[in-house]
């Protein structure tokens, strides 16, 4: 009798906790003084939730998607009651253009003077009237200086398109068609987005003479293995090169002479917003540099907000894989959106590469 | 209402769901397939609805020249021949594997039979990828196989035992290798032992009592047992992307591709009912081939 009575009120209970949840669920969108945010996982810090809502009272949440897939088709099915989210520079450019996102003015707000000057435009949104930028990071190359001869190598791609005789099958590429075209259209001095076959060809050439060197073309696991020592040099994402130093601290992260690719995540409004007041004041919050701070240290990746470096953790600031040295900005390559011609040259290079 | 009306409602009413889950969710999906092939394709994903083209499948075969011309264009070709290749020896290698197993497992006696079989199935308790997972954690450089070797002193230098098609066809036959064990225990498990004997008492060998009396009374289960391995792997997308090292693709990663990175949907479709007819005219000609055979076992 007791056992079942329990149970009762076992089933009771879930019943009421459920409604109330529901209840939450239906209410997020529209309560004032709330505010939804779309990320990805791992890619927010908890600490600023709890700040921001202990700062102005307003209650943030926080939901995490998969892709950018993910993020685009459940924005374009009119779903999520989403205010803030955090799309590459891709999607966008895509959300720009397809007029998925409010006007919030960000160039208009106050912290916008705090960016550092290369942030101030992006690709896709020139005036800043939709996005500020969230984390950036570059695509370059680690490797272990314990696993190359004389203990160093050149800051240049060569050393993974050409790479000595010692390096050859210790190398390993990132399996991302953009980072590896762009890469490759670097190290050959041509533009990323030619739309010019025979250069393209020169492209194709470099990444097939390439090939048989390379161990494997993965994006997972790129820590693991430059710990565990399976490859010598690896393509590898700044924040990724950061971790394997936890391990390894004598890896060198290089910024390639040539050109480095680098990415930009930003936060930006969708146009159905439910809470658009709010949601510019916490576009406009994330600007500050303690804000933006704390969330790079939580990300393990560089923030676009000037006086930030001083509430930076130590390991992330001594570490110029992350802290990028003003000495290599000019190798830094901003995101550009190719022509459709120059897209297809570039996935009938990967293919082939592939096939 | 008559009789027979009443057993016609009844017979609607029984098999309404499993047609209207059929309808759901295979043919609207696969008629969807087919339309988004024919759109045009819209750069930043997606696709352009209200434009008709047949691009998708030119660029199956040709690939346009400067002019505009078309000429004959291989990358895809190669890629589904490969496919086709490393399947067909996934199921050459299953059939190898699987074929003694199937015998041991359905000689034994009854206890130890309940035993076997749930050890076949005890792989589907964990997840393919994790499975997979597994076996780069054996084939790396310093994975559980090289470092034994290398203890061993049988080698000096790791073998390149991951990131290449051999790695891909091991883990293909690893996944793969239960469809083909079970259907052919099934089958041998019906199996007379008495025939066995009488073939022994007319003076058959092993080898002939195996040829002529067990492999035809298998047949059955041989030829489902290919089917179920052979199929599958043709689509096969984690194994080829984890074990190969992306350094080759098989056409369920192409797919994936002109769905993700390459943002051509109409392409990606094309390609996901080329691979559907590929799969049904080899079952097609299979089964014509062996039509006869398949209807005299019993």
């Amino acid at each position: 009798m007791k056992t079942t009575n329990r149970a009762g009120l076992h089933s009771v209970k879930l019943l009421i906790a459920s409604a109330v949840a529901l209840s939450a669920l239906g209410g997020s969108a529209s309560a004032a003084g709330e505010l939804n945010l779309y990320n990805w996982s791992n890619y927010f810090a908890p600490e600023l939730l709890e700040r921001y809502e202990k700062e102005t009272g307003t209650k943030v949440n926080i939901d995490s998607f998969a892709s950018e897939e993910d993020l685009l088709a459940k924005l374009q099915a009119g779903g999520g009651g989403y205010d803030v989210i955090f799309p590459g520079t891709t999607t966008l450019g895509v959300m720009v253009e397809k007029g998925m996102l409010a006007k919030i003015d960000v160039n208009q707000m106050e912290n916008f003077k705090n960016l550092l000057p290369a942030f101030t435009t992006i690709a896709g949104d020139e005036d800043r009237a939709y996005s500020a930028p969230y984390m950036w990071g570059t695509t370059g190359f680690s490797y272990d200086p314990e696993m190359v001869p004389g203990g160093a190598l050149e800051e240049s791609w060569k050393e993974m398109f050409e790479p000595r005789d010692e390096l050859k099958g210790k190398i390993a590429m990132l399996n991302e068609m953009s980072d590896v075209w762009n890469a490759a259209a670097f190290y050959t001095g041509v533009s990323k987005c030619t739309e010019d076959p025979a250069e393209a060809q020169k492209i194709l050439d470099l990444l097939m003479a390439q090939k048989p060197h390379v161990k494997l073309y993965s994006n997972d696991g790129t820590i693991d293995r430059m710990i565990a020592g399976e490859v010598a040099v690896h393509m590898q994402w700044n924040g990724a090169s950061h971790r394997v130093k936890e391990k390894k601290p004598n890896v060198v992260y290089v910024y390639p002479k040539e050109g480095t690719t680098f990415w930009t995540d930003v936060i930006a409004v969708p146009k159905d917003a439910p809470n658009l007041e709010e949601a510019k004041k916490f576009v406009n919050w994330m600007m500050s540099p303690e804000v933006a701070a704390i969330a790079s240290n939580y990300t393990g990746y560089s923030n676009a907000v000037a006086g930030s470096g001083e509430f930076l953790k130590e390991d992330l600031r001594a570490d110029p894989a992350v802290n990028t040295p003003e000495e290599y900005n000019d190798r830094l390559r901003a995101f550009e959106n190719c022509s459709p011609a120059s897209k297809d040259l570039r996935e009938k290079v990967w293919t082939k590469l592939k096939s | 209402m008559s009789r027979a009306g009443k057993n016609t409602l009844y017979r609607i009413l029984l098999i309404g769901p499993a047609l209207l889950a059929i309808t759901i969710f295979m043919i609207v999906p696969l008629g969807l397939m087919a339309y988004i092939s024919f759109r045009g394709r819209d750069y930043s994903g997606g696709v352009v609805w209200d434009q008709f083209t047949a691009e998708a499948y030119v660029r199956l075969f040709f690939e346009r020249e400067l002019d505009g011309t078309l000429a004959l264009n291989f990358n895809y070709m190669a890629i589904i021949l490969r496919s086709v290749w490393l399947s067909f020896l996934t199921m050459v290698i299953s059939l190898a594997v699987g074929l003694p197993v199937a015998m041991f497992m359905a000689t034994r006696d009854r206890k130890w039979k309940a035993v076997l079989v749930f050890m076949v199935t005890l792989p589907f308790w964990t997840n393919l990828l994790v499975r997979n997972y597994a076996w780069i954690l054996l084939l790396r450089d310093h994975g559980t196989i090289n470092s034994a070797l290398l203890w061993l002193g049988i080698i000096s230098e790791p073998l390149p035992l991951l990131h290449n098609a051999f790695a891909v066809a091991v883990g293909l036959t690893y996944s793969f290798l239960p469809f083909m064990v079970l259907p052919i225990y099934a089958s041998l498990e019906k199996i007379d032992l008495k025939l066995v004997e009488a073939s022994f008492d007319l003076y058959a060998n092993r080898w002939q009592t195996i040829k002529r009396i067990i492999l035809p009374l298998a047949y059955p289960g041989i030829v489902a047992g290919c089917v179920l391995v052979f199929v599958p792997a043709l689509g096969a997308y984690i194994t080829p992307e984890l074990l190969g090292g992306g350094k080759t693709l098989m056409i369920g990663n192409l797919i994936g591709f002109q769905f993700g990175a390459a943002r051509n949907w109409p392409f990606g479709a094309a390609l996901g009912l080329f691979l559907l007819m590929l799969v049904l005219t080899s079952l097609w000609l299979y089964a014509r081939r062996y039509r006869g055979e398949m209807e005299r076992s019993p």
